[in-house]
């Protein structure tokens, strides 16, 4: 159907971010097709150590979801996107099509060895997320395919992680946010992935910041140099929500504290409500 | 004025408050506009009509969504319960009254909205601490201010439930 209507058309998921950009004529597609008829597009389930998402799957079912809390991150992050009514209606697959660069899914999904599951005429392919983004809105998605599914390989025993935002308020976009997943061996960093959200046109993983813990035993001292480091990898904007220098600090506080988050759920303690509003 | 051609118009099926409304409606038409124009409904409000403020925050077969960010052919066939659909024979819902006795709104606007994820949140939790109720609240703006009487009337309206 999207080859019929060729490039002028713009698939219709959960809405919650296309609605408005339509309303704002900020986009204008000629055609809108509706993905919420289609049955059996939003599941949840494991299968040989991954979960698996339909695209369609509601950021509500995720947070609801017993499966999902097996991997903190995607938890945090489903239960804190926007408000109530968005997550009843919002889908992961139409956030990570979606692109935008202040969207929720694709930091909180980059630090997870995570799939992109492509359906066109031309059959399925799958796509590792990190090859998915290309830039700011842009994916890719060839204009006649579609995400039919997300899969994201459950991380081995001995991790933690944590997804941690600050926004203003509920409904509006983070001002800045980050995602860290840590693989410990005792004390020991064995692997460590930091991503930060709204300070570029993609999310970035800080990759000096991951190596400022890797094989090391996270102390103050070494949390601090990995923040410093976020703070150095961020490329932000100033914007009504901040200048750059705040975002940046911003981002090093954010980080050090998912970071400490995350080593606490490491050792298998819980911690909830990681969303911060101001 | 230039003439436009009309919009190809599509039949929907929309039972609202227990009522089936049949009607053939523009694409473009939100929820809102339905329930508002079509079923001459006007509790629900329209606020911010950028997906921010909840005023308009109704529940499509037993969730809360903002019924000015999706459109109303998506509705076909759905369920819509708006501020209307919570009395019964007469008598205010337990929320719409525990909104009044604690004197949670002031101007008004948005308590409709703030009932209906009220219901939502009390459905799944009939006993909500603050904090439970500030996230579930989220999605509704108050440009009254009037939140400390709101968390009242939510709990307030909790325990009326409760003891019903």
């Amino acid at each position: 159907m999207l080859g019929q209507l060729g490039d002028d058309a713009k698939l219709l998921a959960g809405g919650q971010s296309l609605i408005p950009l339509l309303k704002l004529r900020f986009a204008n597609p000629a055609h809108l097709v509706d993905l919420n008829f289609i049955a059996g597009t939003s599941f949840i389930r494991e299968n040989s150590g991954a979960v698996h998402f339909g695209t369609m799957t509601r950021h509500a079912e995720i947070e609801h979801s017993e499966l999902a809390k097996k991997i903190p991150v995607l938890h945090d992050c489903a239960a804190g996107i926007a408000d109530v009514q968005i997550r009843n209606r919002g889908t992961i697959g139409g956030s990570l099509a979606e692109a935008d660069p202040s969207g929720d899914w694709a930091n909180a999904l980059i630090t997870l060895d995570t799939t992109v599951h492509c359906l066109g005429p031309k059959g399925a392919r799958k796509v590792a997320l990190k090859d998915f983004i290309l830039d700011a809105y842009t994916t890719a998605l060839a204009h006649d395919e579609l995400v039919s599914e997300v899969e994201v390989k459950i991380p081995p025993k001995g991790s933690g992680g944590a997804y941690v935002t600050f926004k203003r308020a509920a409904p509006v976009y983070p001002t800045a946010s980050t995602a860290v997943q840590l693989t410990m061996e005792g004390d020991v960093c064995k692997d460590a992935a930091i991503a930060l959200g709204c300070v570029g046109l993609t999310a970035i993983r800080a990759g000096e910041a991951e190596a400022a813990l890797r094989r090391k035993s996270p102390d103050d001292k070494t949390i601090a140099t990995a923040a410093e480091a976020a703070r150095a990898a961020a490329d932000p904007h100033p914007d009504m929500r901040g200048s750059a220098e705040y975002k940046r600090e911003l981002v090093a506080a954010l980080v050090r504290r998912a970071i400490q988050i995350a080593l606490r759920r490491a050792r298998g303690e819980q911690v909830d409500g990681v969303h911060l509003y101001a | 004025m230039p003439e436009t051609a009309a919009t190809e118009k599509i039949a929907v099926q929309i039972k609202v408050n227990g009522k089936p409304y049949a009607r053939e409606v523009e694409p473009r038409m939100l929820p809102v506009e339905f329930v508002r124009e079509e079923c001459d409904l006007t509790g629900t409000h329209v606020g911010c009509d950028t997906t921010y403020c909840g005023a308009c925050t109704v529940l499509m077969n037993g969730l809360s969504v903002k019924s000015c960010t999706m459109f109303a052919v998506q509705a076909d066939g759905s369920e819509i319960t708006t501020v209307e659909g919570l009395e019964k024979d007469g008598q205010l819902h337990p929320i719409q009254k525990a909104f009044g006795d604690a004197y949670g709104l002031q101007c008004g606007y948005c308590t409709p909205g703030l009932m209906l994820s009220t219901f939502q949140l009390l459905s799944e939790n009939p006993e909500p601490d603050e904090k439970a109720i500030r996230k579930a609240i989220a999605g509704n703006t108050c440009r009254c201010t009037g939140y400390m009487n709101i968390f009242k009337a939510v709990q307030l309206a909790g325990r009326n439930i409760k003891g019903a």
